[in-house]
């Protein structure tokens, strides 16, 4: 019965270990690994902010070197969320502070960051290295210059499509000229213009700089400036490129990127002019990422480009690039891992721009590697859906938007049912999946009986009834993140099922037709489920049926937040009660 | 549609809506789906009364297609069509090639060879026999220069210049 591993043995074991789904487990086995699992623990990440309590955590792991945090659901970035909804920062950091001071690297997304919270950040971790921020806001850039100015190891400074107050460029000449350890600098959604002989200095002091990816007020001989100083660079995203074209200002550029031997990622290129492009024809072959996706470029340039680039693997473009544009790809890049196609005129009636699900079909065709599509779409066919999963069974992320709501198979008439069942029972190993257009509950059906490694899934416009979600509830076993809107269910299958969403992280519901009611049994029934409703007046005022427009239910073991704001309803577990804004009453 | 009989429901009694125009005859052309209007606001939804007063104008679903703000923003080619009264034909112009009005008012007076004149807040476009108009997103016809370049280039569907006589004279007590 005796048998037990000293602690230092047992250590010594888990420093192998780095994923923490497996330090999970080891942590369920006793008491005693349970203890020094988690004083070993250096990575932790929280998926919901509100899942568990700041305390908890840092009280939990008091050797973390790295957190990473989200806090918005997914369809905040489509402004679904209203403002001031919640996802701060503060307590988080807060809490680290006070029981964490070996904390070195902190990665947040969609979450409220003040500046108080980058200035406690910089006071705080004696050693702090890296500070990634996307889709982020509630900062400015001052609390940027308190990370430059005392954060003397600073290795990676991202602020990754951030909506930042923007105050000046100064923040930038708060690196002091002590600092050299730069790794990677990323402010490519701030707005001001920073000054180039700060970046410039700071770039030729920093010899590990690999990546740097500058915002469009960096003009073009700005960036041939910074890139004859930082030619080892892996990563570039450049500022505007929308100046007039001078000849001795494209044979600098050419030069200066011909240099960049290195260069495996290009980004930014906001308003590229197409007669740049053969500047960039240097770096082509080595380029393993390509995100033309701020880049108004048209066809034939885009080919041009595309066919010297036969090394990459990741794509990011506009639909400007056609079907012929995607065809040329499918036979030049055949290392294609992903692929994004955006729309270059999102409002419905702009759309017609020669991109159909043909271009998709090609690039399915012609790629074997391809495992991660994001495609926006006028129109769809199954036919074309059939194709691309009998070509690709190795996807893994499959979200194509049909930019019609309720489009069926335009040749067919048909809805996408049959297509998306191809899909999910072709695609094995499919995590994360969209759909769109018109489906009927026959499509999830065929999702609830195929999908079962998908983990998270985007619906909206779709279905018929509660079946639907019927069908996805008992269906998708590895489902973790479920995102609807506007699809006909009610309260039937979300009540049938409430112990299934205990285990995902969140189910967000809007424009559907689940009552106020169901919203209240729900939180009674499940005592570590969080339901929020959001609406501007108290749930209560309407009648029970009456349906409630946004819910966000999440599991927890935090209890109710704290720190609603006034249109966000915590459905509270007392009958007696009903909602309330504060946890505790 | 099934989805009018969940719950024993009924749609119009709980003013909620999906679908778009010309799906059924029973939804109107003017209509939001969903709460949020514009970005970074908190707005909810209106009420019926409110929509039927405004005027007929393309339905705007929020959030939809799921693109980011920072995406819609940068991304429209936004070619507008220019027409000038007494001109027999139309021209066309991308409102991204210019950084503000004075670019803009420039080529616009060197493709029809007018002058145009200088903007003033309280008279427009004084003494030059030409006024510079704009269809906005919600189909109103505006004046140019009156809402800062990156709002009216954002809104701008397509521009008219107006010969100053049949142009209505702007009063100066507003």
């Amino acid at each position: 019965m005796g048998l037990r591993l000293p602690s230092k043995v047992l250590e010594h074991i888990l420093s192998f270990i780095d994923s923490n789904e497996d330090r999970n487990s080891v942590s369920l086995v006793c008491k005693s690994w349970f203890e020094t699992e988690r004083k070993t623990r250096k990575r932790v990440f929280v998926g919901n902010c509100y899942a568990v309590s700041p305390a908890a955590v840092a009280k939990r792991f008091p050797e973390v070197r790295s957190l990473t945090l989200k806090g918005k659901p997914h369809f905040a970035d489509y402004n679904l969320v209203p403002d001031g909804w919640g996802g701060y920062a503060w307590p988080w950091i807060e809490a680290m502070a006070a029981k964490c001071p070996s904390l070195e690297e902190i990665r947040l997304k969609r979450m409220v960051v003040t500046d108080e919270c980058l200035e406690k950040i910089a006071a705080s971790f004696k050693d702090f290295k890296v500070l990634v921020l996307t889709s982020c806001e509630g900062f400015s850039t001052d609390g940027i210059a308190a990370i430059a100015a005392t954060c003397r190891n600073l290795r990676v400074l991202e602020l990754r499509e951030c909506i930042v107050e923007d105050l000046g460029g100064d923040w930038l000449s708060y690196f002091p000229e002590s600092s050299t350890s730069l790794v990677s600098l990323d402010f490519s959604c701030l707005d001001s213009e920073v000054k180039i002989s700060d970046l410039e200095r700071l770039v030729s002091r920093c010899p590990n700089l690999s990546s740097l990816k500058l915002n469009p007020a960096v003009t073009l001989d700005g960036l041939v400036s910074l890139l004859r100083r930082a030619p080892q660079l892996t990563e570039l995203g450049t500022g505007s490129f929308a100046a007039q074209l001078k000849p001795e200002a494209f044979s600098k550029l050419s030069e200066a990127f011909s240099n960049c031997k290195q260069l495996q990622s290009l980004s930014g290129l906001w308003d590229v002019l197409p007669e740049y492009l053969p500047a960039l024809y240097s770096v082509c072959p080595g380029l393993t990422s390509l995100n033309l996706s701020y880049a108004t470029v048209r066809m034939p340039d885009l080919v041009e480009l595309l066919r010297r680039c036969s090394k990459l693997q990741k794509l990011w473009v506009m639909d400007l690039i056609e079907d012929k544009g995607l065809e040329a790809v499918a036979s030049y890049c055949k290392e294609l891992r992903e692929l994004r196609v955006f729309p270059s005129a999102p409002d419905l009636d702009e759309a017609n721009i020669p991109l159909t699900e043909q271009g998709l079909v090609f690039v399915s065709k012609g790629c074997r590697k391809l495992e991660s599509v994001l495609y926006f779409c006028v129109q769809f066919t199954n036919a074309a859906l059939l194709t691309i999963a009998r070509k690709r069974p190795n996807l893994k992320c499959f979200r194509l938007c049909v930019i019609e709501p309720f489009a069926p198979d335009y040749k067919t008439n048909e809805p996408l049912d049959k297509g998306f069942k191809a899909i999910a029972e072709g695609c094995k190993d499919l995590r994360r999946l969209s759909v769109s257009g018109l489906l009927s509950d026959k499509a999830f059906k065929y999702i609830g009986k195929h999908a079962k490694k998908v983990r998270m899934l985007s619906i909206a416009f779709a279905g018929d009834s509660d079946l639907m979600l019927h069908h996805l509830l008992s269906g998708c076993e590895s489902l973790k993140k479920l995102e609807i809107r506007d699809c006909p269910f009610g309260d039937t299958a979300l009540l049938e099922h409430a112990a299934k969403l205990e285990t995902m992280r969140s189910l967000w519901m809007s424009s559907c037709f689940v009552s106020f009611g169901a919203c209240k049994l729900l939180s009674q029934k499940m005592p570590r489920l969080n339901v929020e409703v959001i609406d501007e007046h108290p749930p209560e005022t309407r009648p029970e049926s009456s349906p409630v427009e946004r819910i966000y239910i999440y599991r927890t073991v935090a209890g109710p937040r704290m720190d609603t704001p006034e249109f966000v309803w915590t459905i509270h577990k007392n009958p007696e009660i009903g909602v309330s804004h504060l946890a505790i009453k | 549609m099934a989805y009018e009989k969940v719950n024993e429901l009924n749609l119009k009694d709980t003013e909620l809506c999906l679908g778009l125009p010309g799906r059924t005859e029973e939804i109107k052309e003017e209509q939001e789906v969903s709460c949020v209007k514009s970005n970074n606001k908190r707005q909810f939804e209106e009420t019926r009364e409110e929509e039927e007063s405004t005027p007929p104008t393309k339905t705007q679903i929020v959030g939809w297609p799921p693109v980011r703000s920072s995406r819609k923003n940068n991304n429209s080619v936004s070619y507008v069509k220019v027409s000038m009264d007494g001109a027999p034909y139309l021209r066309k112009i991308d409102l991204k090639t210019y950084k503000n009005y004075p670019e803009l008012l420039k080529a616009l007076e060197s493709m029809f060879k007018v002058t145009i004149g200088q903007y003033c807040e309280r008279e427009g476009y004084k003494g030059s026999g030409f006024v510079p108009t704009y269809e906005d997103k919600d189909g109103d016809w505006m004046l140019v220069g009156d809402v800062p370049w990156d709002m009216f280039s954002s809104s701008c569907k397509r521009l008219r210049i107006m010969k100053g006589s049949d142009a209505p004279a702007l009063d100066s007590s507003l």
